[in-house]
């Protein structure tokens, strides 16, 4: 990669004659307009949410951009069992909805990267379709199946699996079965690239040594396929964390998200300072996931 | 390769496709359901079409998000192609890492956190320059960060498989940098710039997050229109609205195809040489 780059700097100083020299000037310019515009937009307001988590918790329509730095909203933060109770459950729930879309979602890429070649664009195509809908209204069209008489249930009762399966829309299972949903996309993609360039013949090889195909899976398939999984997993977890909508429209008032709990936190009480600080436990809060995303990348481009 | 699908395997896409597509179904069928209750069905009717497009909150609403997603997605391709282009092409400029994490940034953090955060500017800035008010352009100048960065990795990931003997050989024969970039570079990475027009413009008419804690009192997108509705109690009218907008996202996305297919035969062409190179460096 380097050397690309170095070589395309040779032919940079070549052309370095009169006109083009001012060209060069202005692609000199080039990542510079997007790095302003990130500065200002991007980073200097998270310099803004820490100075005003700093002050004091306090309801009021205007934002106090004055400084205070009592840390009082870090206080409450601590020592508030609310925040604590909807911090673990962002991780709960997170991680029991990328558990689902892995269950769901790694047959579907398994059996998409088995397809015949001329199938899969064509069914990769079919798994991102929902994805260019409006995710609220992805969102809000379970609120219809979810109901106490909706599809799911009637199905439910239909095939005898439970007689009454009571209300699931409200529950926590709900707000799983949502962000799973959701982010089915993110799980399938990757383990599908992983999963397609797998070696046929380690199976065969597999087959021939006289494991049995479940037995193949395990030793060999599953083992080879674990960088799509944590990819998948990773992608699905790090939105999930910080989701308002689903808990919002299919949660219900004991569903607690850490995301939601700053939505409430800003639009209802109207508490800057504390919202600020729920902003600042997020961005702790995924940290470390979002580093191993990077890393995987990183590790990803440097394999190209 | 075997040629048929083991049954097993085709049930596992039988449940998967159900689940994506059964909820997005049911929104269809709703919309010409005759009753006003979302689960119960009363017939076939086209009641709520006729309502949706009397609607005028509504309209005022769709118009509104439309031209904000044609702004900011306009804003996010020039301002995301040269973030691309400065990632893939340019090894070290000063503090090339913190680009490279600003970039990214907007896609990998929770849009709560975003929105807030980008409040927070807007009200400081307000204070202190007395600009911007907030309204439909606070909603563009939020948008345009929030997808800026996909823009990015659209245009990156093309310029890093495109091969540069093209552009050296036009420098070589004397083309200025600002022509080979025009008239070779640029029609080279226009599908993928093409398909990240059309990705920050579907980000920004599918956000809600960021715009309600950016927009102003008198602006109201179509997102944020349809949650308030949500919350005040199911209007059937959503459902045709989803209806509208799934045909449009299909559309779009059958667009963006062609457009990624058009680009394809170059960069096959491209890559197949780029083979060829690689094997004639090998022996």
């Amino acid at each position: 990669m380097d050397a690309g780059h170095r070589r395309g700097g040779d032919v940079v100083n070549r052309a370095t004659r009169s006109p083009a020299w001012r060209d060069c000037a202005l692609a000199a310019l080039v990542p510079y307009v997007p790095y302003l515009w990130l500065l200002l937009f991007f980073a200097a307001p998270f310099v803004l949410v820490a100075v005003i988590s700093a002050g004091d918790a306090a309801p009021d329509a205007t934002p106090p951009i004055a400084f205070t730095g009592s840390g009082g909203s870090y206080a409450r933060l601590v020592g508030d069992p609310l925040y604590i109770a909807a911090y673990i459950g962002s991780l709960r729930i997170a991680a029991l909805s990328t558990l689902l879309a892995l269950l769901i979602g790694y047959p579907m890429a398994y059996a998409i990267a088995r397809a015949p070649e001329s199938w899969r664009a064509g069914l990769l195509a079919a798994v991102i379709l929902p994805f260019w809908t409006p995710f609220l209204i992805r969102v809000y069209a379970w609120t219809g199946l979810l109901s106490e008489n909706g599809l799911v249930n009637q199905l439910l009762r239909g095939t005898g699996v439970a007689e009454n399966p009571g209300t699931i829309l409200g529950t926590e299972w709900a707000v799983c079965l949502g962000i799973a949903y959701a982010y089915l996309p993110f799980m399938v993609l990757p383990l599908y690239a992983t999963l397609v360039k797998l070696d046929g013949a380690l199976l065969e090889a597999a087959a021939d040594l006289g494991a049995p195909p479940w037995r193949a899976f395990l030793t060999v398939t599953l083992p080879l396929s674990l960088p799509g999984v944590a990819g998948g997993c990773l992608l699905v977890f790090i939105p999930a964390v910080g989701e308002v909508i689903v808990p919002d429209l299919l949660g219900g008032a004991d569903t607690l998200m850490i995301g939601k709990v700053l939505w409430d936190e800003f639009f209802a009480n109207g508490d800057w300072p504390a919202a600020s600080a729920v902003a600042v436990a997020m961005l702790v809060m995924l940290v470390l996931p979002v580093m191993a995303l990077q890393r995987a990348r990183g590790r990803a481009l440097e394999r190209r | 390769m075997p040629h048929r699908l083991h049954r097993r395997l085709l049930a596992a896409l039988v449940v998967g496709y159900a689940f994506l597509y059964v909820p997005i179904a049911s929104v269809v069928v709703y919309s010409f359901n005759e009753s006003k209750l979302a689960t119960v069905w009363a017939g076939f009717s086209l009641r709520w079409w006729g309502e949706f497009f009397r609607n005028e909150a509504m309209m005022e609403a769709a118009t509104l998000s439309l031209a904000i997603a044609a702004a900011s997605a306009s804003g996010a391709t020039i301002l995301g192609t040269m973030a691309g282009f400065a990632l893939a092409r340019r090894a070290r400029f000063p503090a090339r890492t913190v680009f490279a994490g600003l970039v990214a940034g907007p896609m990998l953090l929770p849009e709560v956190v975003t929105g807030i955060a980008t409040l927070l500017l807007f009200v400081a800035l307000e204070r202190l320059v007395g600009w911007p008010e907030r309204g439909a352009a606070t909603i563009a100048i939020a948008h345009v960060t929030l997808s800026m960065a996909f823009v990015a990795v659209v245009v990156q990931a093309r310029l890093a498989d495109f091969d540069r003997s093209l552009e050296e050989a036009a420098l070589d024969l004397g083309a200025r940098p600002a022509v080979v970039f025009r008239t070779i570079t640029l029609p080279l990475i226009a599908p993928s710039v093409a398909a990240g027009w059309l990705l920050a413009f579907t980000l920004s008419l599918d956000d809600l997050i960021v715009a309600q804690f950016v927009a102003g009192p008198q602006s109201q997108t179509l997102p944020m229109l349809v949650y308030s509705s949500v919350r005040l109690g199911v209007s059937p009218q959503v459902n045709v609205l989803a209806t509208i907008i799934l045909v449009a996202a299909a559309s779009i996305l059958l667009v963006a195809r062609a457009f990624l297919k058009a680009g394809e035969p170059a960069g096959d062409r491209i890559a197949r040489r780029d083979c060829s190179d690689a094997g004639t460096i090998a022996h």
